[in-house]
């Protein structure tokens, strides 16, 4: 019991710029990422992939591959097959060949292994598997693969006739034709948001250690989502789920590619249960690019719908979305086209309709991957694009035509055309801090001037709405399993605390963030609290991390299973300090008696109370867990302003300044926000700028190394000037949304537009990403032909 | 990822070295840098017997100058050339290619010389050589030779080095009368081989170009040198006419290909813009 | 082949193929797993050490190589169990997120902060334009080094 009132630190709950505790591990070089364990004979696996896009497979020798010194097997699709183990489920309903057996269906597919002492051996080995195909026709166009008469690339499957994968539509068809029928204007855009890669540096891996002396199976991955891969791993490998564990350790760097369950994991796993010793499989770069989850290759046509003095009245598009020779997208079982109809973005849009097609072509499986929120990348990059064109076309400032049709604060929680119900914005506001901090003004007369003088100088404005939080369990399922997420908390005799979390950090800082939150809600310090994840033995089932969920939901349980404590907490102050419950008022890191000042009772001792001296009737300690179902999603915004200048004479152009504006809600670690808004950015940058994964007509890949798919350095990836506005989520309660993925969901369309921009007094309307200097070049050299 | 086995020497002395390669010719390949060759070897797209360690190898860095020439050892990191007074002072293309040769790590452990006998088209080192009009010491267990850079690179990865030589030297004239030079790089990305690279060296008689040397990147199977265009500026006025009709001729003498950089073009033009771009550079510096 | 090298002040000797990397030398024969792979076409950094001071990619190097010299990795950074200037700013400055491309990144800055005591933005960016960086967007790691040559300064 406090009697003085003591000297008070500052507990940094909410909004403090904690350094991180995370980070004495990494700059010691101490990370234990997947390829840094080491167990005892431990055995190494590399893989064996297609060279071809589509062919069958007439043979498979690999004798001459078992014979090299140090090779302990040679897995092969047939040797898969035996244990009902060639063929995997995806996480969207599909079906995925973990090793090809009848045929391989793009370049890269896996299709033997060997394991082996050595890797080095292991590549010695691989080299002298002997595969014999039979080339069939590659169809990489989806617009191909729609036509009739392509070649059938999922004939395997039952009653699959043609290479169409989903037929899905939102929104309302009649109203959005009843709105373009009043029209005075329909701007039209038709743009493919190129295949890229989320590319983290850390490649997929895994080492899989099945036992059968213990019976356990233990598997250290390269896992966003420990828990749901656990379960999925004892429904398909048919393993007893109580003696799997996922083990994700040090993971670095995630954007989605480590969401999906890959054939390398599976093949690990496999040849440790046959051989009886831990198998390592660590995937190249190479293989990391050309067979791993990709993003984005969204064919899509958009029309908006306005009348002459700029309100929108109506949006619709089209979009076919090459999804790969496997539907193995990662996103909630009841969206195909993943959130991609939240495009009518920040507008208050009346009507809008969605029609969407996915198809199967020769080329890996993936989709949703790098930051993209379930397509909400491809949503805002189009929206944002129309609306950029829709400005010139009504001869109106761009940065007007958004103001005025911005859905008004007034107007929240907002429900949208395509169903989704937004729950705070104010993107005024943030539109006019990000032109303010530009200046916008000063910026269009030198615009105006450097056109006089031969200057192209361009300025691309995005404002973009984004829907995170995944989600809602009425709404939401990824295979079935609802994506609440979850918080167990324990606090110690001494009021130090561990806190165990159902999602997965790649990089976000959660074991500074999370701690924060139980700071924020029980006063113990953030350095005081342990932050545990990623070993599924160890923690409570979570969804994991992707889409900006983590904090919506997780650190919404946490939220949550705090406050529960600190109610039981405030029993156990009410029995030390002899007082009544509800005299009691709590105050930071204690609960004080209302009018005695001095008769407090600080969290540190109400735990050791929790354990010396729990009150009669309540039980001993001081812990729980939380499964947190939201009640909604959390639609984070931003307003982003970039100034590019182009170079005529090699179309090159260079980003002078770029502003961001963002949204978050409360912001926990205002410093960890910022450096997800700058990775973002350079994301975004990089994906408008110069990434590209494309195929020949014989479905040969390009862009399956850094020397062909471009990772931006230092040098070229802008400065960034960012800037935060705060309305807090309504329904969450810390008043947070998530924000990992705002930047590079917003930033793309306002690099482009920028280019765009700059050329628009020729009459540019497009220059289909990546926008390279040689688009924009033969840009000028069109426009200036005509 | 992993190299293929191959046998492994670290000669002592260039003698040593030619020695090795006399015994094993076209068997062996010779490690200086690495920085093009491990790569290779990691991909598994060479696997050589052999691999000659020439970094153990002592005197053959370096820039010397002589009445005549400029001396650069082949073992010459692209680094030292970045860092160099004396080629910033007064070599001023060289100067201005190293530092966007590839990545500062990369920069680090290439050498000239492995560039060149490298020769990949997308090479910065052969068009400022060609440029510069330099030539190259080959060295033999039987002798040695000088070649004319301009005889040098006689198709994509291929040079007129015997597979028992050993380029142990560059010779680059010194510049005569007033001269300047120029290195213009358009790359995706530092790190990216040049979309276009375009390196011009001037030198002026009397106020008129004495000699113009044009090199070229990325944009053949070798690098070209500008010929036609280099004779239209020999002793003419340095004009914005003739530098404009010079850039066009160099842009007709360029080979590109079309690629996800660029079309052929597209190329050919930047080609034409790097050059006219590239002779002001030069003049200025000239003039200054 | 016998090779012998100094690895962050201590000799190590080992027997190795003439193909082994240096990075799979120090990763997995010396357990030094600070350093990184990031790529099979030597286009990202993540495997930067410093061999003789100067930063090069281990994984573009021979162990073979780097016989009688002497190679930093990011484990020879600590002294005396205290943090380096150069990772004190990237802890003070969020220079780093997943921590993968860390160890290269603060090896490039240790050699460029010993050539330049106080180098512009410029220089920083252009001295770590071969190290790739996903999660930062590489504005907090300028701070970082901004940062550790204050400090340096201040130490001298």
């Amino acid at each position: 019991m406090t009697e003085q009132a003591q000297p008070r630190k500052t507990v940094c709950g909410l909004g403090h710029s904690v350094k991180r505790k995370e980070d004495d591990r990494f700059l010691r070089g101490q990370g234990n990422y997947v390829d840094d364990v080491d167990l005892p004979r431990m055995l190494h696996m590399a893989i064996l992939r297609s060279p071809m896009a589509h062919a069958r497979i007439k043979s498979i020798d690999a004798e001459a591959a078992k014979a090299v010194p140090g090779v302990v097997a040679v897995v092969t699709g047939a040797d898969l097959a035996a244990h009902n183990l060639a063929w995997m489920p995806t996480l969207s309903g599909d079906t995925q060949a973990v090793f090809a057996t009848d045929k391989v269906r793009f370049q890269g597919q896996e299709v033997a292994a060997v394991v082996a002492e050595d890797p080095y051996v292991a590549y010695d080995a691989l080299d002298l598997i002997d595969v014999d195909y039979d080339m069939l026709e590659a169809v990489v166009d989806p617009f191909k693969a729609m036509a009739a008469g392509a070649p059938l690339i999922r004939d395997e499957k039952e009653g699959q006739k043609d290479n169409s994968v989903y037929h899905w539509e939102a929104g309302d068809k009649d109203a959005t034709e009843r709105a373009f029928a009043a029209a005075d204007k329909v701007v039209k855009l038709k743009t493919h948001y190129p295949r890229c890669h989320p590319s983290p540096l850390e490649t997929c891996g895994c080492v899989a250690d099945v036992n059968a002396g213990t019976g356990k199976v233990k598997i250290y991955m390269t896992s966003q989502a420990p828990h749901a891969h656990r379960t999925l791993f004892a429904l398909v490998a048919g393993l007893p789920e109580q003696n799997i564990q996922i083990i994700s350790p040090d993971i670095g760097g995630g954007f989605g590619n480590k969401v999906p369950i890959y054939p390398g994991y599976v093949a690990a796993t496999a040849a440790s249960l046959l051989i009886g010793r831990p198998v390592k499989w660590i995937e190249s770069r190479s293989e990391n690019l050309i067979s791993t989850g990709f993003a984005r290759d969204y064919h899509m046509e958009g029309e908006l719908a306005l009348k002459n003095d700029g309100q929108m009245l109506g949006l619709r598009v089209r979009l076919v979305s090459d999804q790969g020779a496997f539907f193995a997208d990662a996103q909630p079982s009841k969206f195909r086209a993943g959130l991609f109809h939240i495009v009518t973005g920040s507008y208050d849009l009346p009507a809008a309709h969605v029609v969407a097609d996915g198809v199967y072509t020769n080329k890996a499986p993936g989709g949703v991957a790098y930051r993209c929120s379930f397509r909400v990348t491809e949503a805002s990059y189009l929206i944002e694009r129309l609306v950029q064109n829709a400005a010139y076309e009504l001869d109106m400032d761009p940065a007007e035509l958004r103001l005025r049709n911005f859905i008004r604060p007034e107007q929240f929680p907002y429900k949208s055309a395509t169903g989704f119900v937004y729950d705070s914005g104010d993107y005024h506001t943030a539109l006019k801090l990000a032109l303010e901090k530009v200046g916008y003004e000063d910026l269009k007369r030198e615009k105006e001037a450097g056109r006089a003088a031969g200057k192209l100088i361009g300025v691309g404005i995005a404002s973009f709405t984004e829907v995170v939080g995944a989600g809602p369990a009425k709404d939401y399922d990824i295979v079935g399993l609802k994506m609440f997420d979850s918080a167990e908390l324990r606090v110690h005799p001494t009021g130090k605390a561990i806190l165990k979390i159902g999602v997965q950090t790649q990089g976000q800082g959660h074991e500074t963030t999370f701690a924060q939150i139980v700071a924020g809600e029980l006063g113990i310090p953030p350095e005081d609290v342990l932050v545990q994840h990623g070993d599924t033995d160890n923690t409570p089932y979570g969804l994991g991390t992707y889409a900006s969920r983590s904090t919506p939901t997780a650190g919404a349980a946490t939220a949550v299973i705090s406050r529960k404590l600190r109610e039981k907490a405030r029993k156990i102050a009410a029995h030390v300090l002899e007082a009544d419950a509800a005299d009691l008022e709590w105050d930071v890191d204690r609960f004080q008696v209302k009018g005695v000042p001095g008769k407090a009772c600080t969290i540190q001792e109400i735990a050791f109370a929790a354990y010396t001296n729990p009150p009669p009737g309540e039980e001993a300690g001081l812990e729980g867990v939380h499964y947190y179902d939201p009640p909604n999603m959390t639609y984070p915004f931003g307003s982003y302003v970039v100034v590019v200048e182009v170079d005529e004479g090699t179309g090159a152009w260079k980003v002078r300044r770029m502003v961001a504006v963002d949204d978050c809600g409360v912001r926990i670690n205002p410093m960890i926000v910022e450096g997800q808004i700058h990775g973002g950015l350079t994301e975004g940058y990089g994906i408008a700028a110069m990434q590209l994964i494309t195929f020949d007509d014989d479905g040969n890949c390009i862009g399956s190394t850094f020397m062909d798919y471009l990772l931006p350095t230092a040098w070229e990836t802008p400065k960034f000037e960012t800037f935060a506005t705060v309305t807090p989520s309504p329904h969450h309660p810390i008043g947070a949304k998530g924000v990992g993925e705002s930047a590079t969901v917003g930033s793309p369309a306002a690099y482009v537009n920028a280019v765009v921009d700059a050329l628009a007094h020729l009459g540019v309307r497009n220059v289909e990403m990546p926008v390279t200097s040689a688009k924009v070049w033969e840009a000028i050299r069109q426009a200036r032909a005509t | 990822m992993y190299p293929p086995k191959f046998d492994y020497v670290a000669p002592r002395s260039l003698d040593e070295a030619l020695e090795v390669l006399a015994e094993h010719g076209s068997d062996a390949k010779l490690l200086a840098g690495g920085q093009s060759l491990i790569p290779l070897l990691k991909l598994r797209f060479a696997a050589p017997a052999v691999l000659v360690d020439l970094n153990r190898l002592t005197g053959l860095d370096g820039f010397r100058e002589s009445v005549t020439h400029l001396h650069v050892g082949a073992l010459t990191r692209h680094a030292d050339a970045e860092r160099s007074p004396l080629l910033a002072a007064r070599y001023p293309l060289m100067a201005a290619a190293a530092p966007v040769i590839s990545d500062p790590l990369v920069r680090n452990m290439g050498t000239v010389g492995g560039s060149l006998a490298h020769a990949d088209p997308a090479g910065d080192w052969g068009a400022v050589m060609l440029a510069a009009d330099a030539e190259v010491v080959a060295r033999s267990r039987d002798g040695e030779r000088t070649i004319a850079v301009r005889d040098f690179f006689r198709g994509l990865l291929e040079t007129a080095l015997e597979p028992t030589e050993i380029l142990t030297e560059v010779r680059v004239p010194r510049p005569r009368g007033r001269s300047g030079g120029a290195y213009l790089k358009l790359e995706r990305k530092v790190g990216d081989f040049a979309t276009v690279g375009v390196a011009v060296q001037l030198e002026l008689d009397d106020g008129r170009i004495g000699r113009a040397g044009i090199g070229l990147t990325a944009v053949g199977a070798v690098n070209v040198r500008a010929a036609a265009a280099e004779e239209h500026l020999a002793g003419a006025e340095p004009t914005a006419e003739a530098f404009a009709e010079a850039a066009r001729l160099a842009a007709a003498a360029a080979e590109p290909s079309s690629d996800v950089r660029g079309s052929a073009e597209y190329k050919r033009d930047v080609v034409r813009v790097y050059v006219e771009r590239g002779l002001e550079r030069a003049l200025a510096l000239a003039r200054a | 082949m016998q090779v012998t090298i100094k690895v962050n002040g201590r000799e190590e000797s080992a027997e190795v193929e003439p193909r082994r990397l240096l990075v799979h030398f120090l990763r997995e024969d010396l357990r030094l797993t600070g350093t990184h792979v990031g790529c099979d076409t030597s286009g990202c950094g993540a495997c930067t050490v410093l061999v003789d001071g100067t930063p090069v990619k281990s994984c573009t190097m021979l162990a073979v190589m780097a016989d009688g010299r002497e190679v930093t990795t990011v484990e020879g950074l600590v002294k005396n169990g205290q943090l380096h200037p150069i990772q004190q700013g990237f802890k003070e400055e969020h220079g780093l997120q997943c921590g993968f491309c860390t160890p290269g990144m603060m090896l490039v800055a240790k050699a460029l902060l010993e050539a330049e005591a106080d180098p512009s933005e410029e220089q920083i960016r252009w001295a770590i334009s071969g190290n790739v960086c996903r999660c930062t967007g590489y504005q907090n790691i300028v701070k970082s080094v901004q940062w550790a040559a204050k400090k340096l300064a201040e130490n001298a």
